[in-house]
């Protein structure tokens, strides 16, 4: 395992060691290690020293290069970077260089950080293996012949292998802490609206939610506190800067009010079940008073998701038409060429989410549908609101397995849709959760259990991860 | 073609205006909002539909559908935006961003210059498309070898203003689109012309027997470029349906084509054809509801609009033309005009001036009082019609008061008895002309004229000129 975040940017802020020597290291890591897992689409090895470089030579200068200076960080490949490809594991972007840098990449370049690659994932972020990627699945580090979960399994793997201490995702219906949970690192899923979307290419543009990936909660938290705040350019984006989480880190749980939530529970493994029972004991223990809470609407919230974001992601994926970029297969008119180039740029699932959202959105379909979902979805927000006003925070499983073998669920898309049953409550409600490794499951994979919280309350939400996590040292 | 109808049919007609705003930046990004530059240069990742790229509202452009809503009487509501799904390749996005039924206007009314008032369904936002040209085939769609799209007009805001189906006729349809023009300009939130695009109609005819209160099926006709071309496309099209229900057939409900080479309108998709555009609420956009002080910012700013100023001149102008009243406000002299009139000139010659003799761009720094100087000059027959407008022209150009100015030109006003002489002497000159004009032969008073203005130096006033010649061969 690698240095911490904080001591890591401590040293080379100190002049003590040089970010080339810092992202040297990482690069070989990757380059020793990767081949095995494919955790990354592309490493930028040349553009990350030449940064390297730059914060070196700041630091010489006298200059501060920021919190982050000389880490080595991953983008799950659906974040926008200027002239490095972003394909979203897609054949339809596979060639395409953005023009522009996504906010929350300039975030981290202020902050001293190196983007090293692009990560893995499942295609336009549809899946729950990385199994849906174009370019191969990516293994779990901790079991290669088992998936490390989706769609960030490329960066909750790299995390996970050690081949950088930071790495971001997006979280749409569980994105980020289910492959958290099972590569055994820390994954955040930010309250909608935290974290700038500008330049994260949409699935489904009101569930999406770019978070971190580290391997402590600290880490998680220093990264969050960088990216988080409003951004102008997303209309979205909550109008507050970046909440101060590291520093309440230390604060413990004394009279925190902690919901175990059968929802996000029932239908888990004995052995999953069993270590958020053994979380729930341990928060209890410092200090924090742990009873039973329901959030009742959310059993229907899968198939509320299952609609609305097939649907906003029909939409958003139309403008992969061959027309300006990407991928173009010709036709004998424009309508041929669309139609060639669509049926050859998208994979089996993306085609799947993209036919399901039409229809949801069809006339005469669309309130039985869409309509109806949307109503879900409200009171979904109803019943947390209900469990909020006894509790300040829930607790459950992230997701109901341990990381399950490659091919085990590509045949049914649906036992595969099942394995976000427990994340994709929050994004319906736009509320924020963490995922935290705690213990193992009966085959010896990791296991991580789930903070959730009320709409922005980090501050808390991971105040209460950290006790957690001091709960298993 | 103007009778074509048969008076036992009525026209129905409503037309959806896309009104391009003129806000300096485009709808939803920073870059430049302008007609005929360079193409493909004023794009970003956001009106390109870059993967990742987000909207953000452009306030100046709310302001100014705020405006629109003001300017044709509508509730100002809080709305929200959806998205319009088809695929067109000068669609950065395969979506539209646009309202749907929360749209920012609704329920409104605009008056014709004869009193009739067209209603308005709404007047909501959208983003505007790129351009294609086809290249190749004679600019034809089917034929054209490839096709290049201009992305400079992609995002920039519009306006759709959808009346009720209120209108009778051509010449009303007409009318209507020539006063929400001249609504839009005094507002001063578009450029209004139709050759560029800036305002674009679209209309939906049907007919019915006159008296019948049912509507008939209608039909959506697009590309009209100019007035003309709603004129003739709207006879054309309801000559069309009148022709296929009188032989028994039925009018097919569909979207036509007009094409001004040929003057027919052409089918091109049926209902069952048409797009379902799977619309959904927006969720890169946050919805709109301003506040009531900006709304009552916005509303405190809207002018005097072109109805109440014609209602204004026409009560102070009198006898004047409705027409002339027209071309006064489609200039905007009223103000002029008006306070001429208020400081004591004659209202049909002040209004005459306006038409006639006055530049827009020059008017502006010209002194009402002084406008009635010179025209009070003029009716109290110091100064001919003729020499008005030289002594108005300088005016113009040099500034200064009028009386001065005639004097510089030495215009002085003749004697009554030494005009009289000259005009007694060309009588006794041309004795065969003078018997002609005694024989009421009218065309030689204009030689007459033309020769006591020879011998004046033009300085005779031609009205008193020809009222001497009429008294003295009728006597």
């Amino acid at each position: 395992m690698t240095d911490t975040i904080a001591s890591t940017a401590a040293a080379v802020r100190a002049g003590e060691r040089s970010a080339r020597e810092v992202v040297d290291e990482r690069l070989a890591a990757i380059e020793d290690g990767d081949g095995a897992l494919n955790a990354f689409n592309y490493v930028m090895a040349e553009r990350a020293r030449a940064t390297a470089d730059t914060v070196d030579r700041r630091v010489a200068a006298g200059d501060d290069p920021g919190p982050l200076a000389g880490v080595a960080v991953a983008l799950k490949d659906n974040m926008c970077t200027r002239g490095v490809p972003t394909t979203c594991s897609s054949r339809i972007l596979e060639n395409w260089r953005p023009p522009y840098d996504a906010t929350v990449v300039t975030r981290l370049a202020e902050a001293g950080a190196v983007v090293v690659g692009k990560t893995n994932l499942d295609e336009f972020a549809m899946g729950s293996s990385t199994e849906n990627s174009a370019f191969g699945p990516t293994r779990n580090p901790h079991d290669p012949s088992r998936v490390p979960g989706g769609s960030s399994g490329g960066s909750a793997a790299s995390v996970a292998a050690g081949f950088v201490p930071a790495a971001f995702g997006s979280d749409t219906g569980g994105s980020i802490r289910q492959p958290a949970a099972l590569c055994g690192v820390v994954g955040v899923k930010p309250t909608y609206g935290r974290v700038s979307r500008y330049g994260l290419v949409a699935f489904a543009s009101s569930l999406d939610q770019i978070g971190p990936f580290a391997a402590t909660v600290e880490d998680a938290a220093l990264l969050f506190e960088v990216v988080a705040g409003h951004d102008p350019m997303d209309s979205t984006s909550v109008p507050e800067p970046a909440p101060s989480v590291v520093a309440g880190l230390g604060e413990g749980v004394e009279g925190l009010r902690v919901g175990l939530t059968q929802e996000f529970v029932e239908g888990a493994d004995p052995d999953v079940t069993a270590r958020v029972e053994e979380a729930a004991r341990a928060l209890e223990k410092a200090g924090a008073v742990v009873s039973d809470a329901s959030v009742p609407a959310a059993v229907y919230g899968l198939s509320a998701y299952y609609l609305i974001a097939p649907a906003e992601a029909s939409s958003n994926l139309a403008r992969y038409d061959g027309v300006r970029y990407g991928l173009r297969v010709d036709g004998d008119d424009i309508t041929a060429m669309y139609t060639a180039t669509r049926a050859a740029g998208f994979g089996p699932e993306v085609k799947r989410r993209i036919m399901l959202g039409t229809y949801a959105l069809s006339a005469g379909y669309y309130d039985a549908y869409y309509g109806q979902a949307q109503r879900v979805r409200t009171l979904i927000i109803r019943d947390f609101e209900a469990a909020y006003a006894n509790h300040d925070l829930l607790l459950g499983a992230t997701s109901p397995t341990t990381a399950f073998e490659l091919g085990a669920k590509t045949e049914n898309p649906l036992t595969m849709y099942l394995s976000d049953v427990f994340t994709i409550p929050s994004n319906l409600a736009g509320h924020p959760a963490i995922s935290i490794p705690y213990g193992t499951g009966d085959d010896g994979l990791p296991v991580g259990v789930q903070l959730l919280a009320p709409a922005l309350a980090e501050p808390l939400m991971f105040r209460a991860a950290a006790a957690l996590e001091r709960s298993l040292a | 073609m103007t009778t074509a109808v048969a008076t036992d049919w009525e026209m129905v007609i409503g037309l959806e205006v896309h009104c391009e705003l003129s806000t300096t930046t485009k709808l939803f990004c920073g870059c430049r909002n302008a007609f005929g530059d360079e193409p493909n240069t004023n794009v970003c990742p956001v009106c390109l539909g870059l993967p990742g790229s987000l909207p953000v509202i452009n306030e100046r452009a709310v302001e100014y559908a705020m405006r629109i809503g003001e300017g044709l009487h509508c509730t100002v509501e809080p709305s929200i935006f959806h998205r319009k799904n088809y695929f067109y390749p000068d669609m950065p996005k395969d979506y539209q961003v646009s309202q749907y039924d929360m749209p920012i206007n609704a329920r409104g009314w605009l008056e014709l210059p004869d009193g009739t008032r067209i209603g308005i369904t709404r007047a909501h936002m959208e983003e505007d498309t790129g351009k294609t040209s086809h290249v190749g085939g004679g600019g034809r769609i089917h034929e054209a070898g490839y096709a290049l799209v201009d992305y400079n007009r992609a995002g920039v805001p519009l306006v759709e203003i959808v009346s009720d189906p209120d209108i009778r006729s051509a010449e009303q349809a007409r009318a209507y689109v020539s006063e929400l023009r001249a609504i839009l300009a005094a507002i001063d939130v578009s450029d209004v012309k139709m050759e560029e695009g800036s305002l674009r109609v679209d209309s939906n005819v049907s007919v019915r027997r006159t008296g019948s209160t049912e509507f008939g099926t209608r039909c959506e006709i697009k590309n009209l470029n100019s007035l003309r071309s709603l004129v003739h496309a709207i006879e054309y099209e309801a000559r069309r349906q009148i022709d296929l229900l009188e032989s028994g057939d039925r009018v097919v409900q569909e979207t036509r084509h007009w094409n001004e080479d040929d003057g027919r309108t052409h089918s091109m998709r049926s209902k069952e054809e048409a797009f379902d555009y799977r619309y959904f609420p927006e969720p890169d956009l946050v919805p709109l509801a301003p506040s009531d002080d900006w709304l009552a910012q916005v509303r405190s700013s809207i002018p005097v609009l072109p109805a109440e100023r014609r209602a204004a001149l026409a009560a102070a102008a009198g006898a004047s033309s409705t027409a002339d009243v027209a071309v006064v406000i489609e200039r905007g002299l009223d103000a002029l005009v008006e306070a001429a009139i208020a400081a004591g000139a004659d209202p049909d010659r002040v209004v005459t001036h306006a038409v006639h003799n006055l530049a827009v761009e020059g008017a502006a720094n010209l002194d009402p009082d002084r406008l009635a100087d010179l025209v009070k000059m003029e009716t109290d027959g110091k100064l001919t019609a003729t020499q008005a407008k030289k002594v108005l022209a300088d005016m113009l150009e040099k500034g200064g008061d009028p009386a001065s100015i005639a004097a510089d030109l030495g215009f002085e006003a003749m004697d009554q008895d030494v005009l009289a002489s000259v005009v007694d002497q060309l009588i006794a000159d041309n004795p065969v002309e003078f018997d002609r004009l005694k024989g009421g032969d009218q065309k030689v008073m204009g030689f007459f004229v033309g020769q006591a203005m020879k011998a004046t130096q033009g300085k005779a006033d031609g009205k008193v000129v020809t009222a001497l010649l009429r008294e003295r061969a009728s006597s």
